[in-house]
């Protein structure tokens, strides 16, 4: 059974110089438990490798069930020096929402 | 002062916000201060060009509209107002303050101005300090710097805030420290008393972007839903002697305020969380709890901080050549392959014409443009070709608009609606500069 990020979390993007973060908020704990295990930072350069060079780095709140990830080197440089149409990359809070979660549907909370 | 709480609205997230929010929180809010930021990353080098070139006023240009809808309220009411709309002309900003204040026949009115964050002579001899983001010599881009301002924090409107000026303006400071300062000034919080800065930091982080912890730049309509965000209301935070800190908004406008709002702005371009470094203190993020306490009230607690660093971080803007755009839209039976075809014309067209760009970009809106291409992306109905590039050369970037505008009669059939632009491309680097060598100062300006 396929999963996706939006089904257990919501998101928010934000931007700083050439890194944007993403913060990944769970709606439960078992949907932070289950992300906090599939949603590895490999998976999320992976998904965001168009956009993206790299690295990325987990940072987790436990206590906000909530995960950040920072995504150093946009694609294209920073929000002062893009040509991208989306300079803040206010739009890749949904590329994470988007990221299939392959595997077992988390035990319900 | 001997007060036990104080309510500071948060009027205004961007220089382009909307203005009836802050006519709100000042009719219906119980506010006690109401600050304005409206100054992002790169909107004072454009002002400090504009004020350059004589075609602007150097600060924020809907300064006069902000003040004249709140202006009445707030002296009727007492209420102070803190922004840094004066962006590169904080004292020309306090003129027009002070204007305003005269039509509207405002008794007693002055404007405190703090300044000292334009810094762009103490880099011109520095050229060895280190830009952060490319480890390059900021010798690398000081010819071409068009303005460079220290991130103040909130010990310097504190000063300002000591006049009793019905109205602080600032250049650059940091966003949290517009809340941070009134809380400073109100129960004399001292700058080792961590855990108190601690709390007003992270409220301040929560409110700076105003509807971004109120509902705005949240809704996903049938999961997360917001009520009315037409209406959209700006959050207050109420904050006590003790560091007892309640976000809020006015229970009848628009929006909503609670965990799943404050958590995503709190973590709102934020690095590492236990370290989130403004020019008051460094924020730990850790053990900070968000609990909803009523309808539209989320009290937050446990935020720990450090000591403040000894450098002020300085933001320089610079010019770095020019982006032309051109935009063309295809639709019906393979609009797709088509506005590929147009975008690769517009490709060869430049080349044949000898233009070279740093960066030259084909999206296709609709499909690629903001996440790239992915694979098992249905194809859209109708796609917009949009074809930008960045280069040294003005000549270069308008030939992009020109030539993507040239497909109606030259390109693939069935172009339409051509958008064509240039513009002058201001970037930012960041550096960090010691303390000691950024003084600051307040000004006070009266009505004429």
């Amino acid at each position: 059974m396929t999963v996706t990020v939006r089904d257990l979390a919501h998101a928010r993007a934000g931007d700083k110089g050439n890194w944007v973060n993403v913060s990944v908020i769970a709606h439960d704990v078992s949907g932070y438990e289950w992300l906090l295990q599939e949603l590895t930072e490999v998976r999320v350069l992976a998904a965001f490798a168009s956009v993206a060079r790299g690295p990325v780095r987990r940072y987790e709140l436990t206590q906000l069930q909530a995960m950040n990830f920072v995504i150093e080197n946009i694609r294209g440089g920073s929000v002062t020096q893009t040509v991208a149409l989306d300079i803040h990359g206010k739009s890749l809070g949904t590329l994470m929402l988007a990221i299939r979660l392959f595997g077992n549907e988390p035990h319900p909370g | 002062m001997d007060r036990e709480k104080l309510r500071i609205g948060s009027g205004a997230g961007f220089a382009g916000d909307r203005w009836e929010p802050a006519v709100e929180l000042v009719e219906h809010g119980d506010i006690d201060v109401l600050a304005f930021e409206c100054l992002a990353e790169r909107t004072i080098a454009r002002e400090t060009l504009a004020l350059r070139r004589g075609d602007g006023p150097g600060y924020s240009p809907k300064l006069e509209a902000r003040f004249r809808a709140v202006l009445p309220g707030c002296a009727a009411k007492g209420i102070r107002v803190i922004t840094n709309m004066g962006a590169a002309a904080p004292l020309a900003a306090a003129r027009a303050a002070c204007d305003i204040a005269a039509e509207l026949e405002l008794d007693n009115f002055f404007c405190a101005v703090v300044l000292g964050d334009d810094v762009q002579a103490v880099l011109l001899e520095r050229p060895e300090l280190t830009l952060l983001e490319t480890g390059e010599p900021l010798e690398s881009i000081l010819p071409r710097m068009a303005s460079a301002n220290a991130y103040l924090g909130a010990d310097a409107i504190v000063e300002a805030l000591a006049s009793d000026a019905p109205i602080v303006i600032t250049g650059r400071v940091a966003d949290p420290s517009l809340f941070v300062a009134p809380l400073l000034h109100a129960f004399g919080w001292s700058y080792d008393d961590y855990a108190k800065l601690a709390q007003a930091t992270a409220a301040g982080h929560l409110l700076e972007c105003a509807g971004q912890v109120t509902g705005g730049y949240f809704a996903d309509p049938g999961v997360k839903d917001v009520p009315a965000l037409a209406r959209l209301g700006f959050p207050f935070a109420d904050v006590s002697a003790d560091g007892d800190v309640i976000i809020g908004k006015v229970l009848e406008a628009g929006g909503r305020v609670d965990r799943q709002t404050c958590t995503e702005q709190l973590l709102y371009e934020v690095d590492d969380p236990s370290g989130y470094i403004t020019p008051d203190c460094v924020l730990d993020m850790s053990d900070i709890s968000l609990s909803e306490i009523a309808r539209d009230r989320v009290r937050l607690g446990g935020a720990h901080a450090r000591s403040r660093t000894p450098t002020y971080k300085v933001s320089v803007g610079y010019f770095d050549g020019f982006l032309g755009e051109g935009e063309l839209s295809y639709g019906g039976p393979n609009a797709v392959t088509r506005a590929r075809l147009a975008g690769e014309i517009v490709k060869e067209r430049l080349a044949l014409r000898g233009f070279t760009f740093d960066d030259l970009r084909i999206d296709l809106i609709g499909l690629d443009s903001l996440h790239g291409p992915g694979e098992g992306r249905p194809e859209p109905y109708e796609v917009r070709l949009r074809v930008a590039g960045r280069t040294a050369f003005r000549e270069a970037a308008e030939a992009v608009g020109w030539e993507v505008s040239a497909l109606y009669t030259n390109g693939p059939s069935g172009g339409a609606g051509d958008f064509a632009n240039v513009r002058e491309i201001l970037a930012v680097q960041s550096v960090l500069l010691p303390r000691e060598l950024v003084p600051t100062w307040v000004k006070l300006v009266t009505a004429p």
